[in-house]
């Protein structure tokens, strides 16, 4: 693995586990928020990244593992988070394999379309039903407990809780990458006919794939709804899908620290766009500069911001450099 | 429902089906002809809609014309910016993965969100139906309905029947038909694919503008009209087939039953049963209803 | 080493929003309202109410100046907690004012709840807010989506209908006006036959009108606001409905609407604490200050948001500016009688104005109040346990 890969990856993690004793509770907050994207864009990273899934309706998997946290919490007192943390996955998990057993025997576009649809669909049962509690959202009466040693209540129990999931599940992430299993997900990547004419089954892999994103991204929302304490439609919308496709492409697919950097780019794009400090009185009309920045970024920087690097060296020292960087590049 | 509630339906159901289509429709030739996924087809039909408020006015000002040249003006326009968003942006996202079009066309809805917000405003606003369209027809003593719904029907009917007509008649018919089905062998054939597409482009916004400026003294206009519609578009062009501009027609008649009809006898899974209806039909035939062409 | 210098560039713009100047003396008041979308409009007329009575006071409340700091919360629940947040913990505000959205202003609540942050909604008319979401220091200055479709309830049996469909959005807003009407509909005599309603925000409105039209009902009560409120009166009117079956509803139907829905809209009867042509002099003075900073015609937001200015003057006058001592502060503005350009009102046991609600007509482009529906209307708050 590339040595300085590693390198940014432990710094990072040093950094934001040193957050709390640098900033006010607003940088708490913020950062805790940024955690948990990239934990979601983590979960899109093993589909889009490593096995080519492209999925737009990821949200759903969010939404599902959040409104199960606030639909499962006792009405008075403290939940365990020894049960209801693994519950939130499982019911994100189990959603995750309806729809990937059905949406996984379309391709291409229309598997976009499909997983945007059956979203669509997560996204109205929680809009109109009386499950979702409407278009308002549901409060959180009370957040998990571990017992007398952690409360997720406090906001830096919950910064160092979640500081704690992302790793592990990078973690995890990074020894599946490399595993068997993740070797077949390259393969499919790369050229699923060729996989299937050596005589893979390709099928109970992506299925595989889909249903573990599912929960990563289910972990994601359960975070998502400790932190806030409501849950409302929105977190399963087409808009949130979008947004985590964007912070995957735009820190770098293929790259597991791409999510991580996306999630940040993401999250601090949008408070200098909405920063009134600096746009004054045009703040009000961030989507503008945000959306050229998205089609720039796209446009420009097609492996991600994890490429710049590689993009500036091409640049400077040309076309050896490049061909021997790539030799050595791997997927963390 | 007894019978006569029911016929009102259908026809609700039709109007809602018909103008549908009309977005849809371009969508669909968009997406089969040029592979190119368009999240930012819904905002064209925003542009149509705030494009016969702004034009209303001024081309009653300066030609004393009404309803139809502002319509004509409209469409004119619509061409022009198809022309020119094709060769400044659409044109770069032919050979790009399918992820990098849909967050390039994601930016792009931002883009004229906000650019209808500098240029307009963010206030609903209504349109005036003209005169001559006004009336009402009594459906046998049960209510009266809007002629300029019929107006619409017959409009989004009279279009489909001049694609029709273009496609199974004429040259350029014949060439977007084969770019359809088989877009590499079209060049390698030395038809200007350059040109075609653009023009295929240019057509497809012009549809969906058409669409929203007669829509829009029925649908008001305001802020986010264009996301609805872009979902349902998305839907439909899934439904009948990607590139099949008359599963487009058969597929938006089917959404739009399915919705009037759920909203009045299912009201709480209205907003579902357009999506179960997508995955049924999906899971029948994977590829939409019908081929393309 | 590239990547740690984007990480320290990258770590300095994340400081940049935080920089925010602290001073001992000034109170500062966190604007949270709708700046772009469907209601900026709503939040602009909100916050020109609210700093024109702070105008008036020479800029400063109890002794103390007054700033501000905004956020524009996009009329968007699910970036409620987080646009909160940032006027708490980033800006530092001492008292919450807003919002126009139910959902968010209900987010606003329970923050404010759970942090004692006094909060004024200037507008959001869910029951929660005043009702499971109350607190000592939250408190309304418009009124609950009840009142006004309660007073309809009232009107319309008193004109003799008998059976009513009501139709309106599928959330709470829509919920809690038509049980409102219902309730004192039914009290009455009356009849809800049918209840329609179909999922926000969705315009599509013909289904149900030929529902309507099926069911024949003697009147139809509606609760829509905005663009739907706008595309329903003109669907009611182009379905022919308008001449054969009365329409009423709750103010919402036709204020700030009214230049979209035309002809449509003319001669229809709602209910709202405010309207135009009120014709008292305090309404005049309001009027003709707020014409003359403003250059548009005022309307019930930008009363709300003045009366929000009242009340948070009220309170901190009580205190001497410290709100440290909020036992005295909400107290004073529970015993207060405020004296808003819509007529006088007091506050109820959960904080919610106690108030006349007008029936108005539309005439000519216009809201005209012609009489009173229901005087000193009080939310019955439940579930408030204060």
């Amino acid at each position: 693995m590339d040595r300085s890969a590693v390198v940014f990856v432990i710094l990072t993690f040093l950094a934001l586990a040193l957050v709390p004793r640098v900033t006010g509770p607003f940088g708490i907050d913020l950062v805790t928020k940024i955690m948990i994207y990239a934990i979601f864009a983590l979960s899109l990273e093993l589909l889009v990244g490593s096995s080519g899934l492209v999925c737009f309706g990821q949200a759903a998997f969010f939404g599902i593992g959040a409104y199960a946290d606030v639909l499962l919490s006792p009405a008075s007192g403290a939940p365990s988070l020894l049960w209801i943390l693994p519950a939130c996955m499982l019911c994100a998990a189990g959603a995750a394999l309806l729809v990937g057993a059905l949406a996984l025997r379309t391709k291409g576009v229309y598997f976009i379309m499909v997983t945007l649809a059956f979203a669509q669909m997560a996204y109205y049962v929680a809009h109109d039903t009386p499950l979702g509690g409407g278009s308002d959202g549901i409060y959180l009466s009370a957040k998990p407990v571990l017992g007398a040693w952690l409360d997720l209540g406090q906001p830096v129990a919950l910064h160092g809780f979640t500081l704690g999931c992302q790793a592990a599940v990078f973690v995890f992430l990074a020894l599946l990458l490399r595993s068997r299993f993740g070797r077949a997900l390259a393969g499919i990547r790369v050229n699923e006919q060729r996989m299937r004419a050596t005589g893979f089954s390709t099928y109970p892999y992506k299925l595989a794939a889909f249903v573990i994103s599912g929960a990563i991204a289910g972990l994601a929302g359960f975070l998502f709804a400790v932190k806030d304490g409501f849950v409302n439609p929105e977190l399963l919308g087409w808009h949130l899908s979008a947004a985590v496709l964007i912070m995957a492409l735009l820190g770098g697919l293929g790259h597991l620290r791409g999510a991580l950097i996306g999630a940040f780019a993401f999250a601090l794009l949008q408070e200098f766009y909405q920063s009134e400090t600096i746009f004054g009185a045009f703040a009000k009309h961030w989507h503008l500069g945000f959306g050229l920045t998205i089609i720039a970024s796209v446009a420009l920087l097609p492996r991600g911001l994890v490429g710049v690097p590689g993009q500036l060296r091409e640049r400077l020292l040309g076309r050896v450099a490049r061909s021997q960087k790539e030799l050595q590049d791997e997927s963390c | 429902m007894d019978l006569a509630t029911i016929l009102v339906q259908c026809l609700n159901a039709l109007q809602y089906g018909l103008l549908l289509f009309l977005v849809a429709s371009g969508l669909t030739l968009i997406f089969g002809i040029m592979g190119v996924i368009n999240l930012a087809h819904g905002s064209f039909y925003m542009i149509g809609a705030y494009m016969a408020y702004v034009l209303a006015p001024i081309v009653g000002a300066s030609f004393g014309g009404g309803f139809f040249a502002t319509l004509i003006a409209g469409l004119m326009l619509s061409v022009l910016l198809g022309y020119g968003l094709e060769w400044a942006f659409f044109s770069f996202l032919y050979e790009r993965e399918h992820l990098q079009q849909v967050l390039m066309t994601y930016g792009l809805i931002l883009v004229f969100e906000e650019l209808r917000s500098l240029l307009v405003d963010d206030e609903v606003h209504g349109v005036t139906t003209p005169d001559w369209l006004s009336g009402t027809l009594p459906l046998g003593g049960l209510m009266t309905y809007p002629v300029y719904r019929f107006f619409i029907s017959g409009m989004c009917l009279a279009i489909a029947a001049g694609m029709y007509f273009v496609f199974t008649r004429t040259r350029l018919g014949m060439m977007i038909r084969a770019a359809s089905t088989n877009r590499e062998m079209v060049q390698s054939l030395g038809i200007d694919a350059k040109f075609l597409y653009r023009v295929v482009f240019a057509a497809g916004v012009a549809l969906a503008v058409l669409a929203g400026m007669i829509a829009a003294p029925v649908s008001s206009v305001y802020p986010g009209m264009g996301n609805g519609v872009l979902i349902l578009c998305f839907v439909v062009v899934v439904i009948g087939g990607i590139g099949s501009v008359r599963g487009a027609l058969l597929a938006a008649l089917l959404v739009g039953a399915v919705d009037t009809f759920g909203k009045v006898l299912l009201p709480q899974a209205a907003g579902v049963l357009v999506y179960v209806l997508m995955a049924l039909i999906l899971l029948w035939k994977p590829e939409g209803l019908f081929k393309a062409g | 080493m590239e990547k740690i210098r984007i990480a320290l560039v990258a770590a300095a713009v994340l400081c940049a929003p935080f920089a925010t100047a602290q001073t001992a003396t000034k109170i500062k008041v966190g604007l949270m309202l709708p700046a772009s979308g469907a209601y900026a409009s709503l939040g602009t007329a909100i916050e020109n109410g609210f700093k024109l009575y702070v105008a008036e006071q020479g800029g400063k409340l109890a002794g103390r100046e007054v700033e501000y700091a905004r956020v524009d919360d996009e009329s968007d629940p699910a970036k409620a907690i987080d646009n909160v947040n940032k006027l708490l913990k980033r800006d530092n505000v001492d008292v919450l004012v807003g919002t126009v959205h139910s959902g968010v202003a209900l987010a606003m609540a329970k923050v404010a709840k759970e942090t004692g942050t006094p909060l004024i909604v200037p507008n959001a008319g869910a029951a929660a807010i005043t009702g499971s979401m109350c607190a000592l220091t939250t408190f309304r200055s418009s009124f609950t989506m009840w009142q006004p479709a309660y007073a309809m309830g009232e009107v319309v049996a008193a004109k003799g209908h008998k059976n009513v469909v009501t139709i309106t959005y599928k959330y709470a807003a829509g919920d809690e006006s038509v049980s409102g009407f219902k309730e004192a509909f039914e009290k009455a005599g009356g009849k809800v036959v049918k209840e329609l309603n179909l999922p926000f925000p969705n315009v599509e409105f013909q289904a149900l009108l030929t529902e309507i039209a099926a069911t024949k009902p003697d009147a139809v009560y509606a609760f829509f606001a905005g663009a739907g409120a706008v595309k329903f009166v003109k669907d009611y009117a182009a379905a022919g409905l308008k001449k054969s079956i009365p329409l009423y509803a709750s103010g919402f139907l036709t204020d700030g609407t009214l230049e979209a829905q035309g002809a449509d809209a003319e001669g229809l009867l709602t209910t709202l604490h405010y309207g135009d042509g009120l014709g008292t002099a305090r309404d005049n003075a309001f009027r003709q200050a707020y014409t003359r900073v403003y250059k548009g015609e005022p309307d019930v937001y930008a009363v709300q948001g003045y009366d929000a200015a009242q009340m948070l003057a009220i309170g901190l006058n009580a205190v001497q500016g410290d709100l440290t001592k909020r036992q005295e502060f909400a107290a004073a503005i529970e015993r207060a009688k405020i004296d808003s350009p819509r007529g006088a009102f007091t506050l109820s046991r959960s904080h919610n104005p106690v108030q006349d609600i007008y029936l108005r007509q539309v005439v000519g482009g216009q809201n005209k109040v012609i009489g009173v529906a229901s005087k000193a209307l009080a939310d019955p708050g439940h579930g408030c346990s204060l």
